[in-house]
């Protein structure tokens, strides 16, 4: 069984994030480079049931700038066998149906039974990926699974929805994405990351990629299907009133309170 | 007249998504809102009327009898935009929202602006407003080419259309027959009915590790049904089990923007204040004076929480007499 994890390298959250006020696109500079959490505990998952079923080989697909390699090989040091990079200039700034269509593309080209990938990044928080590659590679798709059992030929899991959850399963193949609730993902280990370093990483360009297959054109690239039209910086916050508990705290919020009209 | 075709699939618990009044509101702010509606054949009235209550001018039906995920709506949601043709279609960001907002645009190959804060018409079209890294970004965009397929952050819009005549419409669906995961079982989570949506509350009170257990969370619980706040909590009070993962607030949680946000013993990390610093007031306790929520705080309190909690939660109840 082939089981293909998605990464994105994302602005780091722990950092200041910036937008580059002329392009409306992160500043890659401005921050450090990490994969999202939310994809390594998708690896995280995929990862423990290629220990238990020994039969399931783990492959990690970005598509992310040339200099994003280095995240990708934080996949391969937590165990994954092997990575596929997509890197073209062509897609710098690519919307969310570019991006679906490159990775659904890159995923007919690889080959997978079960793909799965974080509910949402941290820096787009669109969620919606998942659906559209199920949509573009005609797969079943289970959106923020909370838990999942993979057998020889099926997904099955408790799904985080509206005002409740589902139990829902797949035929394989199929696409799942995963929320936080799954475990918290391994840290590599040095012989992980001494690996890493001998474990292949294959690199892909728009032209190697079978687009016709998800009914995609090679030289729509040039025109963006949206823009942004503005983009301004906010004035950060500023602290307000500091005091310290002289037994009286609870009583002093209440009058804050009703000063405001908050209670 | 200018079609906004607004997506509402049936809430898995029943009745239409959160969010519908809202995004039905936005679409009458720039155009005329067209509501397509799918769910089971005995909900599927009610549920039409419920659009046309919150000023749908037309509501397009479809029956979807919920037992697969996913490609049954968008086959209907699909057809109903072959046939309106809008410029924009609106869909409130819930997950069923965003599964929806993500195959429509699949299937059209249309342009998706994810987490919009609001919108607006300018001489060249609808134009859409964000909130980028947690409130710190002000952007706007529009599309090249339509229709522009919007997912809308819950609580953000506050226009409401007046309630419409139903003109209810079944629509004609030709089925896909794509492969679709299939629901075993629906689980309802069990609510507090009379305490508000997080993600469309005026007041939160938030719960971080600092409380220490399950048992003594219910300090916060107290402490917002006496403020009629909805209750939050910080990713590692979810974590730990406090609370259920729907209640987390932040980066990876929802991102509020009430007129009164209350954190109590949340350190404020990074990620914790990119869902909640654009509140109006922010009141924070914390027993650590350097802890970084006082540095968004129009009043931090350092202190201990087991006792500033109930003094506070005391003093409400007797103001409120
Ligand atoms: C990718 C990513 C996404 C994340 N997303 C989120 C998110 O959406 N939301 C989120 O909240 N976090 C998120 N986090 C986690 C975040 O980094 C912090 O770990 C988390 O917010 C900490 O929660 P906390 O403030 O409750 O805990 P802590 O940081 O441990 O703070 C607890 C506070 O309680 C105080 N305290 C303890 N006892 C008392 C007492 N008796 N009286 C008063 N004060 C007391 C302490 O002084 C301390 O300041 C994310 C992290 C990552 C990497």
């Amino acid at each position: 069984m082939k089981i293909v994890v998605l990464l994105k390298p994302v602005p780091d959250t722990y950092g200041q994030r910036v937008l580059d006020l002329e392009t409306g696109l992160a500043d890659r500079a401005a921050s450090e480079t990490v994969i999202d959490e939310i994809g390594e505990r998708a690896l995280e998952a995929a990862l423990q049931h290629a220990e238990q079923a020994g039969d399931a080989e783990v492959v990690v697909l970005s598509m992310a700038p040339a200099e994003s390699q280095s995240a990708l090989r934080k996949g391969l040091a937590m165990g994954a066998a092997s990575a596929v990079h997509v890197a073209d200039e062509r897609l710098a700034g690519a919307d969310y149906v570019r991006t679906a269509e490159v990775l659904a593309a890159a995923l007919r080209k690889t080959g997978f039974d079960l793909v799965i990938t974080g509910d949402a990044s941290t820096d787009g928080t669109g969620g919606v990926m998942a659906a559209m590659l199920a949509e573009m590679l005609d797969a079943p798709g289970i959106t923020r699974l909370e838990s999942l059992e993979i057998t020889a030929d099926a997904v099955r899991g408790t799904r985080a929805t509206d005002g409740g959850t589902m139990v829902v399963q797949a035929a394989l193949p199929a696409v799942v994405s995963v929320t936080e609730a799954l475990p918290d993902p391994r840290f590599p280990a040095l012989r992980g990351i001494m690996n890493a370093k001998k474990k292949p990483v294959e690199q892909l360009t728009l032209d190697d990629l079978p687009l016709d297959e998800v009914g995609a054109a090679l030289d729509e690239t040039a025109a963006p299907r949206s823009i942004m039209t503005s983009v301004a910086e906010r004035p950060p916050r500023s602290a307000g009133t500091i005091i310290t508990d002289e037994g009286d705290a609870g009583e002093r919020i209440a009058a804050f309170l009703a000063e405001r009209r908050l209670a | 007249m200018n079609p906004i075709l607004v997506l509402l699939p049936a809430a898995p618990a029943g009745g239409l998504i959160a969010g519908a009044a809202e995004a039905i509101g936005a679409a009458a702010s720039i155009g005329t809102p067209i509501a397509v509606v799918t769910g089971p054949a005995d909900a599927l009235p009610g549920l039409a009327e419920q659009a046309a209550s919150f000023g749908a001018a037309r509501v397009h039906t479809a029956v979807v009898e919920g037992a697969e995920l996913g490609a049954p709506a968008a086959d209907a949601f699909e057809a109903a935009a072959r046939l309106v043709q809008p410029e924009l279609v609106l869909v409130p960001a819930t997950v069923e929202g965003r599964e929806a907002a993500g195959r429509l645009a699949a299937r059209l190959r249309a342009p998706i602006a994810a987490d919009i804060v609001g919108v607006a018409r300018d001489e060249q079209g609808v134009v859409v407003r964000h909130s980028v890294y947690g409130g710190a970004y002000d952007v706007e965009s529009a599309a090249t080419y339509g229709p522009l397929i919007a997912t809308m952050r819950l609580g953000s819009i506050d226009d409401r259309a007046e309630a419409a005549a139903p003109d209810v419409q079944p629509l004609e669906v030709t089925a896909s027959g794509w492969r679709a995961a299939t629901i075993e079982s629906f689980e309802p989570i069990a609510q507090v009915s009379t305490r508000p949506d997080l993600r469309t509350a005026k007041r939160i009170v938030s719960g971080g590790r600092g409380l220490g257990s399950k048992e003594q969370f219910a300090l916060i619980e107290q402490l917002a049904d006496t403020l009629g706040a909805a209750v939050g909590a910080s990713r590692a009070a979810v974590d730990a089990g406090y609370v259920e993962p729907s209640a987390q607030v932040g980066q990876t949680g929802t991102s509020v923007s009430p007129d009164l946000y209350l954190a109590v013993g949340i350190s404020g990390a990074i990620q914790h204040r990119a869902g909640m610093q654009t509140a109006k007031t922010i009141v924070a306790i914390d027993r650590d004076a350097s802890a970084p929520i006082f540095e968004i705080a129009d009043l931090g309190v350092v202190g201990d929480l087991f006792t500033i909690v109930p003094q506070l939660t005391a003093a409400l109840e007797a103001r409120k007499g």
